[in-house]
């Protein structure tokens, strides 16, 4: 104990401590700004969720519409008519002007409810249609009252008038299942994700069934079957470095290549899934090679031994038990794909459309580009459908890794 | 010599990149015969196996050089396919290796892929005689589906025989096959040998003189990759002609 | 129509499959030892069918496009192509593919409607053709296949060498993407460059691509000097890096020295969800959250920043790559040997002195090696910074001005409509050609390092 010193001690025992406290912090800091990102986003998005209606008596006069042609009838007047109805305390020309209150596919829905019944006209007819976003925000209480009238989205007479509405119990506020089943729109309260998500599914779709074999086939060839040499190494050495090009650099070559050279589609999915094939091949060829490298070399020797051909070793015996890690690879890597953003805005999948696409080849968003484009959308209301549609694509991303995650528990063999 | 040889190597050389593994081996297998390879570790006893049914082809850098024939064709020739020469000539491994697949599927792969079975019947009645003449019919009759993995160590070394004797091969390769087994289970393998011995010829190396002494008829004794003496049985162990196989067996290297 | 030749192809290889396989075992109930079993005859004839079948289909799809497109073209009175430049040209190509989808505008030249209704055909002719030719091929190939069985056809060596070769092929897609990558951006960069001197593109500090649509406009030429837009990705890299490096490392050193099992049972979990974000939501953080907090926190202070500047973009950037740079570090912690670790501690050191004075000394090559893959990845990185960084070019290193980056500059310049013909657009190949030879020279460097690493300690 002659070298003792208690000074020096207490110091290093302080190091500690900070270093400690140092790493707990860092720790801490990751976790906080994971819990802001969500936080924010559950914040702004869940009011997403539903969405503000009004019931209201639609009168379908015939001088409005004409029975002989119903598709061309004033279904615009004819909204105006409820709401002059609907606010009987108001001078007619202003009653009229808040018809603004109603969202622009009133009178849509209007149409098609009289197309399909043409016994209406000349009655009339109740239904229950989705306000427009200024509404939406005010029954939300995303508008204070308590601002000076000049800085308010609504004004006093506006606010008034709805409030005559709900205190007539016409309001209401019910999931807003619009937002999974409409397309896109201009207007925010009618806007979905519906293009979007089709749109998702056929690129996601395009790029698996090209990923996948092919990703298979390379890993295969060069984990069982190359010979050591040089075109080898470039392969290899290619495939490690593929994986860290930046995205963005795919989709120029997805412009010049697919777009310029061959003259495929412009904004499909299907180009859109190809370049995620290309990019998301990597990430399966080296998962799978990982995958048939843990497949224990005497299961080879046994095949072999019974005079099983290199191949047939591989396809009967190597490449089944090998299946669960190739999976689990593959589906970290759609999920990615899935997530991706700036390629497909480089080959046009930011396009604005109010249809889903029928096929892979017509014109689409996907989710991801979808987000980008409400994002820059200047209505307030698109900012939490953004955050909804945000939350729309983590809660597939997170389906998508808890079902690689169960592939890994359930069928991974430890050897 | 009085009977044709089933096997013969003539000048056997392996290169494992530009390190020699065997030098100069020439050995007669016999048919209806059990042949042991016995020597240190590291001696080359199961290279020289591996090359009689070319499992050394699946190794890279490994170089074959000399003569070995299979009923007086030789089996490096370009047109000869190592995947139907490995139907000739079995091989049972040292360490068990089923398949992760049903106890029928392990039997019935190789028959499967090499077209011996006409019919499901025909298939059935493949796995059975194997199964029995591995002398495991009678512990797994009953559970034929269940994973070949769950047996016991030495009901696997049997599966993995009756899997090799179900492609009808001529020779059976056995690389050490109880080395990782119990005493129990080693003497019903070494009885397996000795009945397989009327159909096969079989070819095993060990590490354990007395295991040779006990199944084999002929033995060959490698010594640093180069075959130091081969003989019958009886004569090698009693009154061996080279001193370094009488050290080897009183134990002074090895 | 594209689907039926597919199916067609799919059906002739089954039939091709089935008939083989029949005829293989017919031969081996008869008595003959067949070298290879019926299904490897049926495999023959099905990829006979199908190889060549599925190649056809591919090209033929991928030029009829461009072949039908010229055919109309060339069939256009001259008096409509004189002095036509390719944008109008391209218009004009639109506008008659619109017309043969029958959305008819206004009343178009009868020439028009012509051609609309030869594009129409030409279509149309040009997927019959197809089917007749997978039909032709298809007969074809069953038929020879069909020849070839015997006993002694070595049907599975023939199955086997195709499937080599298509194996093959597969892993070379990896390489085809490659020099594609690299062929797309050097053929549009040199039709850049020789629109825009190379000396003014690297050296130039002015980037104003705006491209006069009149001639005799103000401020008429584009100026292409890439010096503010590389210096605002270094800002921006340098802010990213700088914050997820120590954040990450510390973070790893905790996980890996000081952490209960249970804590990183649940830290390193939630350190993968941050890796598994996807980056448009990152970008969105930034401008829904992060960018408002900054300027309200600023404007308490007195000083009023720009709504887009380089701390928020760099700023949420790292927090993306925490994941990154704290898998890494703790990679390259573990592979130190125990042996080390414990040599340390029996000395007397505490862990503190022990992580700092022994572990990370010996794991710097990993941990540099993953610092440079996230400098890499900061530097190609697209969305956060099209969201929340800006988009003039500025010459400045100011973390609260508003700067634009590489990426940003490719994302504008091609959003929208898209000619191959003018610098606007070629510039972005440009910019990639400049991003793709960085990260790629990032990464070998980096790749090298971290294999490097592995090498000692495996």
């Amino acid at each position: 104990m002659a070298h003792f010193n208690p000074g020096l001690l207490r110091r290093r025992k302080r190091n500690e401590v900070v270093l400690r406290g140092l790493g707990f912090s860092a720790l801490a800091l990751a976790a906080l700004m994971l819990a802001l990102l969500v936080g924010s986003l559950v914040s702004t998005g869940w009011q997403a969720f539903t969405q503000t209606h009004i019931r209201i008596e639609f009168p379908v006069s015939a001088e409005r519409v004409k029975p002989d042609d119903i598709a061309k009838g004033n279904f615009r007047a004819a909204v105006q008519d409820a709401m002059q109805a609907a606010l009987p305390g108001l001078p007619a020309p202003e009653a009229r002007k808040l018809s603004a209150m109603l969202s622009n596919g009133a009178q849509f829905r209007l149409r098609d409810v009289v197309l399909a019944d043409p016994a209406l006209i000349g009655g009339s007819v109740a239904l229950t249609v989705p306000v427009s976003d200024p509404y939406d925000q005010l029954n939300k209480g995303l508008i204070d009252r308590a601002t000076p009238e000049a800085n308010r989205r609504l004004k006093d007479a506006e606010i008034a008038a709805f409030d005559t509405l709900a205190a007539e119990g016409r309001v209401s506020r019910p999931l807003n299942w619009a937002l999974l089943t409409n397309a896109d729109s201009r207007f925010p309260e009618l806007a979905g994700l519906r293009g979007a998500l089709v749109g998702s599914f056929y690129a996601l779709a395009t790029c698996f069934l090209l990923a996948f074999p092919l990703g298979i086939g390379a890993a295969v060839y060069l984990e069982e079957f190359a010979p050591k040499n040089r075109l080898s190494d470039i392969i290899e050495i290619n495939i490690n470095n593929l994986a860290a090009v930046p995205s963005v650099v795919f989709g120029l070559l997805a412009l010049a290549v697919f777009l310029g050279w061959f003259g495929m589609p412009r904004s499909s999915p299907f180009v859109g899934g190809l370049t995620l094939a290309l990019m998301t091949l990597p990430t399966i060829i080296i998962a799978t090679r990982a995958a048939l490298k843990a497949v224990p070399p005497s299961i080879r020797e046994a095949a072999l031994g019974i005079g099983a051909s290199r191949q047939q070793v591989v396809f009967h015996h190597v490449l089944p038990l090998a299946m669960p890690g190739i999976m689990t690879g593959t589906i970290i890597g759609l999920a990615q794909a899935l997530g991706e953003t700036a390629p497909l805005l480089l080959i046009g999948m930011n396009a604005f459309l109010t249809a889903s696409p029928a096929t892979p080849f017509d014109a689409s968003t996907a989710l991801p580009t979808q987000i980008f484009l409400w994002a820059d959308s200047p209505e307030r209301g698109f900012a939490s459908r953004t955050s909804a549609a945000i939350l729309v694509l983590l809660t597939f991303l997170a389906a998508m890794n808890a079902l690689a995650i169960f592939l890994r528990a359930r069928f991974e063999r430890k050897w | 010599m009085q009977t044709p040889s089933k096997i013969s190597a003539q000048g056997v050389n392996v290169h494992y990149g530009t390190t020699q593994a065997l030098q100069d081996v020439s050995v007669e297998i016999a048919p209806a015969t059990v042949t042991a390879f016995i020597g240190p570790s590291g001696c080359g006893k199961s290279t020289f196996l591996r090359c009689l049914n070319r499992m050394n082809d699946t190794i890279v850098g490994c170089r074959v050089e000399g003569r070995i024939t299979l009923d007086g064709q030789d089996i490096y020739a370009p047109s000869v396919d190592p995947v139907q020469l490995r139907a000739q000539v079995g091989m049972v491994f040292q360490k068990p290796n089923p398949f992760p697949k049903s106890i029928y599927e392990n039997v019935a792969y190789g028959p499967r892929i090499h077209g011996l079975a006409r019919g499901r019947a025909d298939l059935d009645e493949i796995v059975e005689k194997s199964l029995r003449r591995a002398a495991l019919w009678g512990e797994v009759k009953d559970r034929l589906d269940a994973p070949g993995t769950g047996l016991s160590g030495g009901q696997q070394q049997r599966l993995c025989i009756a899997r090799a004797i179900a492609t009808a091969p001529e020779v059976l390769l056995m690389d050490e096959p109880c080395s990782a087994l119990d005493p129990i289970a080693t003497a019903q393998v070494e009885e397996l040998i000795d009945e397989l011995r009327a159909t096969f010829a079989v070819v095993i190396v060990t590490h354990s003189m007395q295991q040779a002494a006990r199944v084999s008829q002929k033995t060959a004794f490698f010594h640093l990759g180069s075959l130091v003496e081969f003989g019958e049985t009886g004569q090698i162990f009693t009154t061996p002609r080279d001193p370094r196989t009488e050290s080897y067996i009183t134990g002074r290297i090895g | 129509m594209t689907l039926a030749a597919f199916l067609l192809l799919f059906l002739a290889s089954l039939a091709g499959w089935v008939w083989n396989r029949r005829a293989a075992a017919a031969l081996w109930r008869g008595g003959a030892r067949l070298h290879s079993l019926p299904s490897y005859h049926g495999g023959t004839a099905a990829l006979a069918v199908a190889v060549p079948g599925l190649a056809l289909i591919f090209i033929w799809l991928s030029l009829q496009g461009a072949a039908i497109d010229w055919l109309v073209l060339a069939s256009l009175p001259d008096a409509a192509m004189a002095g036509q430049d390719p944008g109008a040209r391209a218009l004009l190509q639109s506008e008659i593919a619109s017309l043969a989808r029958g959305q008819v505008f206004g009343t178009p030249e009868p020439w028009k409607l012509e051609a609309a209704a030869r594009l129409t055909l030409l279509g149309q002719t040009s997927r019959a053709l197809l089917l007749g030719a997978v039909a032709l091929i298809s007969v074809a190939a069953i038929f020879l296949a069909r020849r070839r069985v015997a006993a002694a056809f070595r049907a599975r060596q023939n199955v086997e060498h195709i499937l080599l070769g298509l194996m093959i092929g597969c892993a070379l897609v990896a390489i085809f993407t490659t020099i594609g990558i690299v062929a797309s951006l050097a053929v549009e960069s040199a039709r850049f460059f020789s629109m825009v001197p190379m000396r003014e593109f690297l050296f130039g500090t002015a980037w104003e691509p705006q491209i006069p649509i009149r001639a005799d406009q103000v401020a008429g030429v584009g100026a292409f000097g890439w010096l503010p837009v590389i210096l605002g990705t270094i800002v921006i890299t340098v802010i990213a890096v700088g914050f997820a490096v120590p954040v990450g490392l510390f973070s790893a050193v905790y996980l890996n020295e000081f952490a209960s099992p249970r804590l990183r049972a649940v830290a390193k979990p939630l350190l993968e969800m941050l890796a598994g974000i996807p980056t448009v939501v990152y970008g969105f953080f930034a401008v829904l959250t992060v960018a408002p907090a900054l300027r309200s926190f600023a404007a308490g202070w007195g000083i009023d920043v720009a709504p887009n500047t380089a701390l928020v973009a760099g700023g949420v950037m790292g927090i993306m790559l925490i994941p990154f740079i704290a898998s890494f570090a703790d990679d390259a912690l573990s592979a130190v040997p125990r042996a080390l670790r414990d040599g340390s501690l029996a000395l007397g050191a505490t862990r503190a002195e022990t992580v700092t004075k022994v572990l990370i000394p010996a794991a710097i090559p990993g941990i540099a090696g993953g610092v440079l893959l996230a400098v890499s990845r900061a530097v190609g990185e697209t969305m956060i910074v099209v969201m929340a960084a800006g988009l003039i070019a500025r010459m400045t290193i100011n973390p609260l001005d508003s700067v634009t980056t590489v990426t940003v500059q490719i994302v504008t310049l091609l959003i929208g409509d898209t000619s191959f013909d003018n610098p606007k657009t070629l510039a972005a190949f440009a910019l990639g050609m400049m991003l793709f030879l960085v990260t790629l020279g990032i990464n070998v460097l980096a790749l090298r390092l971290v294999r490097k690493y592995r090498e000692i300690y495996d």
